[in-house]
């Protein structure tokens, strides 16, 4: 009796210290940035979310209308946006609004060519040190991978998006810099880049700098987790076989044991 | 729970003739999850070495055929392969038609190898249905084997100038790859 | 092992191989019909629970190993094309980049049954010592392993960790170029890292070879900590223990797939998906959390240690802090021979128990200090942390050496196991 009990409360202890070591640990890890970001309801959070073409499509517009003026995405390519719905003339189409630098020729000759949809996105500066000189000195970050970049994911980003306000009395801006709360240190260097009514959408939704954020953080966290959705498929059918195969492995070990005691 | 009597021998088996059928029914299943577990994990393993998006997504090529005179021969690279693009001459093509088929290995007409409307234009991958080899006869000073066309150095295959194997241990013509003309001049492989 | 002894398998094949090479005869005998003790909990899987997740992360890493490119250049933008392009590659990749903390949680649950248990005690000393060893292999296969996708933290925790090496009196900075391979951490530095990783699991097949049969010599010890005396007390291995840790297998792995499928980054670090940028620390680098209670360790000592009422310095607290990391794994190490008390297991050690129970809280603590910025209230308790996690070895063990009551001990296995379920 006084064994079991031992036994129970110390397999209590463990679970909780595991469960409080799981919990704690990342966190601790990720705690710096993320406090007090609002939760966005996005379609992709939980364990059975999917993206909503509809958000990913606009989100595009945005990214492809005012970020990708400054930053780019080179992980990304265009024959990915068949994962927001479009069909390969549409990706053509897109594709082929953008050119790029080929070659060399027959001729030894570099040349320039409408992008194809194995291109990756357009990039907006030629390296990085053209990307700053053009920038007040502040790299855009490349966009890629940011919504797994930065602590609080895609909340953070519609955060910082819509996180612009006048700086506090006392605080001085040096030129170029602006006030973010959700900025770690609050001054950055990107101007306020969304405001009400500067896209035109072609679906119903609202054309306001709130939800061109949402949109595109949307947008940017397809960006950075293309295989979200067949990553949480797979792992409902991979756990529902688990916990089956768990209980017919917990049977079986039962028999065997139960046998033993006969 | 009452008291139970321990046994020294684990391997007591009474005559518990229901309970074994549900015991080997029991292990049956585990094995069976077992396996199905397993070759559902070995599938990703394996499959990860078949070609990426990426590689499949550059998959066709486009040429430009103008600069090719009548009597050449270029070589193009074409998913990591050479492709034979030949502009072929009237006698050539007269002769490659003129070819009984009943007598070769590979039994097909030339027709078959070119596209209607472009039958000066011969576009094959340059690879030794063999083993792999990259048969020569592209270029004026090349072997061309016994029947003018093309000539394997590696185990002495003859292909003809349609590309059709007539001798050596070849057992096919040299593949015709998938193209289209976007225009008269210019073709997509693949 | 000689063929003298062997039986007659009826298959003619495996007959055949058997009498000219004694495999199967071998996993009968260590498998098969291994004399196990009856009594053991489910602690007791965790054993096997990391064999399957050694292999597991030798599997995923050598597909991994055949789409990843090994160049300062190129490395990040091939783990992107792994987890975009590549068949599977992202479920290979997270598969693999979680499978490293399952594989610690497995082991760190282990060594703590270890110690719980007395598992180190007379005659498994050397056992628990190539245990150690392991532990150490696999902190190395780590740590060179989470540099090679080229992340800003991959970077800058290379960067950090080889740097410690130049707390070494004279030699120290020859010693980091020679790691580097350069004056930086650098292309050289990825490739030879790459190298190692994907070698030291084979060391740790090794290791784990002698482990096991270290473990097949002794036998293996029990919940009571009081030896098998016969066969009443034991069980042939299988099919009771293959059953039984093959269920605790599935149970563990169903949290590895719960991770791995709906939080993948969880346990990872958002700047390892920046690129390495040697002109840019990120503002708090922290190493994954399995290491972070020796990271704890290592940021403790902020002070030099010298003589005192002088200037006079002997260890200045670089090298404090690299001594005590070490010191810290050097004492699991030694800890067969810190403990010389007679009785084995915790359940037969009150006191014992306790500290044991307030040292592993410790270890918890010691993760949440490394994970924190080292300033404030963190440092202090750092320091109070690391200090009883000596204690723990130096002072508390040989105290209940002398004055820890031995209590009785149940006569055999068979003995405990019977009034347990008298007193049911």
């Amino acid at each position: 009796m006084k064994n079991k009990m031992k036994n129970i409360k110390m397999t209590k202890m463990i679970l909780t210290l595991g469960v409080a070591m799981l919990v704690a640990l990342p966190n601790a890890n990720a705690a710096e940035s993320s406090h007090d970001i609002p939760h966005v309801d996005f379609s992709f959070k939980g364990p059975f979310g999917t993206y909503d073409r509809g958000a990913l499509q606009r989100g595009l517009q945005v990214y492809t209308q005012v970020c990708s003026a400054c930053h780019g995405m080179k992980y990304v390519s265009y024959r990915n946006l068949s994962d927001l719905g479009y069909n390969e003339a549409q990706i053509k189409a897109i594709a082929a609004q953008n050119s790029t630098m080929d070659g060399p020729d027959d001729e030894g000759e570099m040349f320039e060519r409408p992008m194809r949809p194995s291109d990756a996105f357009k990039e907006p500066y030629a390296n990085d040190k053209q990307a700053r000189y053009a920038n007040n000195g502040a790299l855009p970050p490349d966009l890629s991978l940011i919504a797994k970049a930065r602590g609080g994911g895609a909340d953070y980003i519609y955060a910082l998006l819509t996180g612009y306000e006048d700086a506090p009395e006392g605080v001085t801006l040096s030129s170029g810099q602006h006030w973010n709360k959700y900025m770690a240190g609050n001054k950055i260097a990107m101007a306020a880049p969304l405001s009400d009514d500067i896209i035109a959408y072609e679906d119903e939704s609202p054309t306001t700098a709130d939800q061109y954020a949402k949109d595109v953080s949307h947008f940017l966290m397809w960006a950075a987790e293309p295989k979200m959705e067949v990553r949480k498929r797979t792992g409902i059918k991979v756990i529902l076989f688990l916990l089956v195969f768990a209980g017919i492995m917990y049977a079986v070990k039962k028999k065997i044991w139960a046998d033993l005691k006969k | 729970m009452s008291v139970k009597k321990e046994t020294n021998s684990p391997k007591t088996e009474g005559a518990h003739g229901e309970g074994e059928t549900r015991r080997d029914f029991l292990y049956l299943t585990a094995a069976a999850f077992g396996a199905v577990g397993a070759g559902s994990v070995a599938w990703p393993l394996i499959d990860q070495m078949n070609p990426a998006a990426d590689t499949l997504a550059l998959s066709s090529t486009e040429v430009d055929l103008s600069p090719i005179v009548e009597g050449q021969a270029i070589t193009v690279m074409w998913r990591g392969k050479p492709v034979f693009i030949r502009h072929r001459t009237e006698k050539e093509i007269e002769e490659a038609r003129a070819v009984d088929i009943t007598a070769l290995r590979d039994k097909q007409t030339d027709e078959d190898r070119v596209q209607e409307g472009h039958e000066k234009w011969l576009v094959m991958v340059g690879i030794c249905t063999h083993l792999g080899c990259v048969p020569a006869g592209q270029k004026d000073t090349d072997v061309k084997g016994e029947y003018d066309g093309w000539f394997c150095p590696c185990h002495g295959s003859h292909y003809d100038n349609s590309g059709r194997i007539r001798k050596g241990p070849a057992p096919k013509n040299l593949e015709v790859p998938e193209y289209t003309f976007l225009s008269d001049t210019l073709i997509k492989i693949g | 092992m000689g063929s003298g002894t062997r039986q007659k398998l009826d298959n003619p094949v495996m007959e055949w191989v058997d009498s000219r090479l004694p495999v199967f005869s071998l996993l009968q005998k260590e498998y098969g019909v291994f004399p196990t003790p009856k009594n053991f909990n489910y602690f007791w899987n965790f054993g096997a629970i990391a064999m399957v997740m050694l292999v597991t992360m030798i599997i995923t890493g050598i597909v991994l190993a055949m789409n990843y490119a090994t160049t300062a250049t190129d490395a990040f933008d091939s783990v992107e094309r792994i987890m975009r392009d590549v068949n599977h590659g992202w479920l290979l990749r997270y598969l693999h980049a979680n499978g490293a903390s399952f594989f610690f949680i497995a082991v760190y649950i282990h060594i703590f049954r270890g110690m719980y248990y007395g598992s180190y005690k007379q005659p498994r000393e050397l056992l628990w010592m190539l245990g150690v060893l392991i532990f150490l292999l696999m902190m190395a296969t780590a740590f060179m392993g989470y540099v090679l996708p080229w992340g800003q933290m991959s970077f800058w925790g290379a960067t950090v960790i080889t740097n410690l090496f130049s707390a070494i009196p004279l030699v120290g900075d020859s010693i980091v170029t020679l790691l580097w391979g350069g004056f930086s951490v650098d292309n050289p530095t990825l490739n030879r890292f790459f190298a190692l990783h994907y070698l030291f699991p084979f060391l740790i097949v090794g290791v784990v070879f002698l482990h096991v049969w270290a473990l097949h010599v002794t036998g293996s010890n029990n919940p009571t900590g009081v030896e098998a005396k016969g066969k009443q007390d034991t069980l042939p291995f299988h099919p009771y223990y293959t059953m039984k840790d093959s269920f605790g297998i599935v149970v563990f792995l169903i949290i590895y797939a719960t991770f791995t499928f709906f939080l993948p980054n969880a346990l990872g670090h958002p700047d390892n998906y920046i690129p390495a940028d040697p002109l840019v620390t990120p503002a708090h680098i922290v190493p994954e959390w399995y290491f972070l209670p020796f990271y704890a360790i290592l940021r403790a000592i902020t002070f030099d240690i010298g003589i005192p009422f002088t200037d006079i310095v002997i260890i200045p607290a670089k090298l404090g802090g690299v001594l005590a990391m070490f010191g810290s794994i050097a004492l699991l190490f030694v800890l067969p021979f810190l403990d010389k008390h007679p009785v084995r297991s915790s359940r037969y050690r009150p006191w014992f128990k306790w500290f044991l129970i307030a040292f592993t809280v410790n270890a918890f603590v010691l993760g949440l200090c490394g994970g924190k910025p080292a300033e404030g209230f963190w440092v202090p308790l750092a320091q109070l942390s690391t200090f009883y996690y000596f204690a723990f070895f130096l002072a508390v063990i040989p105290f209940l050496n002398k004055k820890e009551p031995v209590m009785a001990l149940p006569e055999s296995i068979s003995a405990a196991v019977l009034e347990k379920k008298s007193a049911k």
